[in-house]
C-alpha cells in the first residue's frame, strides 16, 4: 500500500479518517482533563493551607 | 493476608501511590497495543470486498461499543460493593468510571453513525445497536447529573450506585425490547453494522484494539480516581503535604 | 411486627393518601388534561390524514401517557418529603418497600387509572380499530403501574434535590423504553388483527418485575435522600 493509498482509504478517507480523528480527540480528551484537574486541586490545597497558616 | 491487601487497598492514600506507579506502565503498554492495532488495522488488514476500506471504522466503534457496555457494569459493580460495604474507594472508582463511559457510549455512536453514512446514505439509522447505545448514552448522562446534583459527595456516591444498579438490570431487558423493536421495523436496507465475515488478518487488530482500550480505560479511571480521592481528602495531612511539596 | 398490624399500616396509608388527593381534586384533573392535550397535538402537527393517524396511534398515545405519568410523579413523596412525614415513614418498624408499594398503588389509582379509563376516546380520535382499542385497554391496565413503580424509584432519588423534575425525566424516561415497544407494538398488531399474546406476556413480565424489584430500589433510594 502507497501512501497516498493509505490516506485514500479507498475513497473512504473522509470517513475512516474523521473517525480515527474523533477517537484520537476523545482520548486525548480524556487523559487531559485528569491531568490538569490534578494540578488544579493540589494548587487550591495548597493555597487554601498556606491562608490557615498566615491566619494562624 | 489477603484481609491485609485490603485493608490497604481501603486506604485512599495507600490507593494514591500505589496508581502512581502503575500509570505509566499501564499507559506504555496501552500505547504500544494502539500502534500494533493501527498497524495491523490499517496497512496489513486487506480491504473488505463489500464495505472496501470504509470497514476500518470498525476497529474503533466495535471496540468503543464493548467498553461503553464494560464499564457500565464495572461502574454498577463497584457502587454495589461500595453500598454494600461502605468501601470510600469503591464510591470514587464507580463515578471516576461515569464520565469515561459515556464518553466511550458517545465515540461508539458517532462512530457508528460515520459508518453508516457511505452505506445507507444517511447520518442516522434507527438500527438496533445505534438505538441501544443511544439509551446507554442517557443512563450515563443521568448517572453523571444526579451526582452532580447531589451536594454531600458521599450521599451522591450512594444515590448513584443505586440508579447505576437499576440501570444494569435494565440494560439487558432495553437491549432486548430494542432488538426485537428493529426486526419489526426493518429498514429498507439491512444492516452493515456486523463485523465483516471476520477474517483471521481483521480479527487480530479488532482483539488488539480492544485490549489496547481496555488498558486504556485502566489508566485513565486511576487518574480521576485520583483527583476524586484528593477532593475527598483535602482536609487531611498527608494530602496537604503532598499539596505542599508541588 | 406481626403481619396484621402491617396490613393494617398498608391499608391505612393507602386510605390516606387517597383521602389527601380526594381533598386536592383539581390537581387530578392536570396529568388526565394534559394526556388529552398532547394526543390531539399529533393531528394538529403531522396532519389528519386517518391512515397516517391509525399508523401513529398507539405509540403516540403510549407517549403521551409516559409523559403525563412523568409529570405525575412529584407528587409521590413531595409533600410526604415536605412536612417530614417520609422521616417517620423510614423510623417506623414496618418494611419500608411495603409503604411505598402503599404509596405506589395510591398514585397509580389517583393517575394512572384515570388514564386507562379515557383512553378509548383518545383510541377513537385517532381512529383505531376496537380490537386495538381493547388491547390499549389491556396495555395501560398492565403498564401504568410500571410507570408508577419505576418511576417511584426516580422520584425517590431526587426528592431532595431542588431542581428535581427536570433530572427526573432523564432518569426515568430510558427505564421506559422497554414498556413503549411492548406496549405500543401491540396496540399496533392488534390494530392488524393478529395474536398479541406474546406481547401481553412480556409486559406482564415487566409488571412481575417492576413489582417485585423497585419497592425495594425506591426504600432504598428514600434512606439515601434523607440521610
Amino acid at each position: 500500500m502507497t501512501l497516498n493509498e493509505f490516506l485514500n482509504m479507498g475513497g473512504y478517507a473522509f470517513y475512516v479518517w474523521t473517525s480515527y480523528g474523533l477517537a484520537l480527540a476523545v482520548l486525548l480528551i480524556n487523559v487531559i482533563l485528569p491531568l490538569r484537574q490534578r494540578k488544579k486541586l493540589l494548587g487550591d490545597i495548597n493555597r487554601a493551607a498556606k491562608r490557615v497558616r498566615r491566619n494562624t | 493476608m489477603f484481609n491485609n491487601f485490603f485493608h490497604k487497598m481501603a486506604s485512599p492514600r495507600y490507593f494514591y501511590n500505589i496508581s502512581g506507579h502503575l500509570i505509566p506502565w499501564l499507559a506504555a503498554s496501552c500505547a504500544l497495543l494502539f500502534l500494533a492495532g493501527l498497524y495491523y488495522g490499517l496497512v496489513k488488514a486487506p480491504p473488505d470486498y463489500q464495505q472496501g476500506d470504509s470497514y476500518r471504522i470498525m476497529f474503533i466503534h466495535v471496540p468503543a461499543a464493548w467498553m461503553s457496555m464494560f464499564i457500565y457494569v464495572v461502574m454498577a459493580g463497584a457502587g454495589a460493593i461500595g453500598l454494600i460495604w461502605h468501601i470510600k474507594l469503591a464510591e470514587v472508582m464507580a463515578i471516576s468510571s461515569a464520565a469515561i463511559g459515556a464518553w466511550f457510549t458517545f465515540l461508539a455512536l458517532v462512530t457508528g453513525s460515520i459508518w453508516g453514512k457511505p452505506m445507507w446514505g444517511t447520518w442516522w439509522v434507527w438500527d438496533a445497536r445505534l438505538t441501544s447505545e443511544l439509551i446507554l448514552l442517557f443512563l450515563y448522562l443521568g448517572v453523571i447529573a444526579l451526582y452532580n446534583a447531589i451536594d454531600d459527595k458521599r450521599t451522591a456516591a450512594r444515590a448513584v450506585a443505586i440508579l447505576a444498579l437499576v440501570g444494569v438490570v435494565n440494560i439487558p431487558i432495553i437491549h432486548y425490547s430494542v432488538e426485537w423493536w428493529n426486526t419489526l421495523h426493518q429498514g429498507p436496507t439491512v444492516t452493515k453494522l456486523d463485523k465483516p465475515s471476520i477474517h483471521l488478518s481483521m480479527l487480530i487488530p479488532l482483539l488488539l484494539m480492544a485490549f489496547a482500550f481496555k488498558l486504556y480505560y485502566a489508566f485513565v479511571v486511576l487518574m480521576r480516581a485520583r483527583c476524586e480521592v484528593l477532593e475527598r481528602e483535602r482536609h487531611t495531612v498527608w494530602v496537604r503535604e503532598l499539596a505542599e511539596k508541588k | 411486627m406481626t403481619s396484621d398490624s402491617l396490613t393494617r399500616a398498608f391499608a391505612l396509608l393507602l386510605k390516606r393518601d387517597l383521602l389527601l388527593a380526594m381533598r386536592h381534586r383539581a390537581e387530578m384533573i392536570n396529568p388526565l388534561l394534559f394526556f388529552v392535550l398532547v394526543t390531539s397535538l399529533f393531528p394538529l402537527g403531522i396532519g389528519a390524514d386517518p391512515i397516517l393517524l391509525r399508523a401513529v396511534g398507539p405509540g403516540v398515545i403510549w407517549v403521551a401517557a409516559l409523559l403525563a405519568a412523568l409529570l405525575s410523579l412529584e407528587g409521590i413523596f413531595r409533600s410526604d418529603f415536605e412536612d417530614g412525614t417520609l422521616e417517620q415513614f423510614l423510623l417506623s418498624s414496618h418494611p419500608v418497600s411495603v409503604l411505598v408499594l402503599a404509596k405506589v398503588l395510591a398514585h397509580w389509582l389517583i393517575t394512572g387509572l384515570p388514564l386507562l379509563l379515557i383512553s378509548p376516546l383518545l383510541g377513537v380520535l385517532l381512529g383505531l380499530p376496537g380490537d386495538a382499542i381493547i388491547i390499549l385497554l389491556v396495555t395501560l391496565a398492565l403498564g401504568t403501574p410500571v410507570l408508577s413503580l419505576i418511576g417511584a424509584v426516580g422520584v425517590a432519588l431526587t426528592v431532595g434535590l431542588r431542581k428535581g423534575g427536570m433530572i427526573l425525566s432523564l432518569l426515568v424516561l430510558p427505564l421506559y423504553v422497554p414498556l413503549l415497544i411492548f406496549a405500543a407494538s401491540a396496540v399496533d398488531t392488534a390494530a392488524a388483527g393478529l395474536p398479541v399474546t406474546a406481547h401481553l406476556s412480556l409486559i406482564s413480565a415487566l409488571l412481575v418485575l417492576a413489582l417485585s424489584l423497585s419497592p425495594l430500589a425506591t426504600a432504598a433510594a428514600l434512606r439515601i435522600s434523607l440521610s
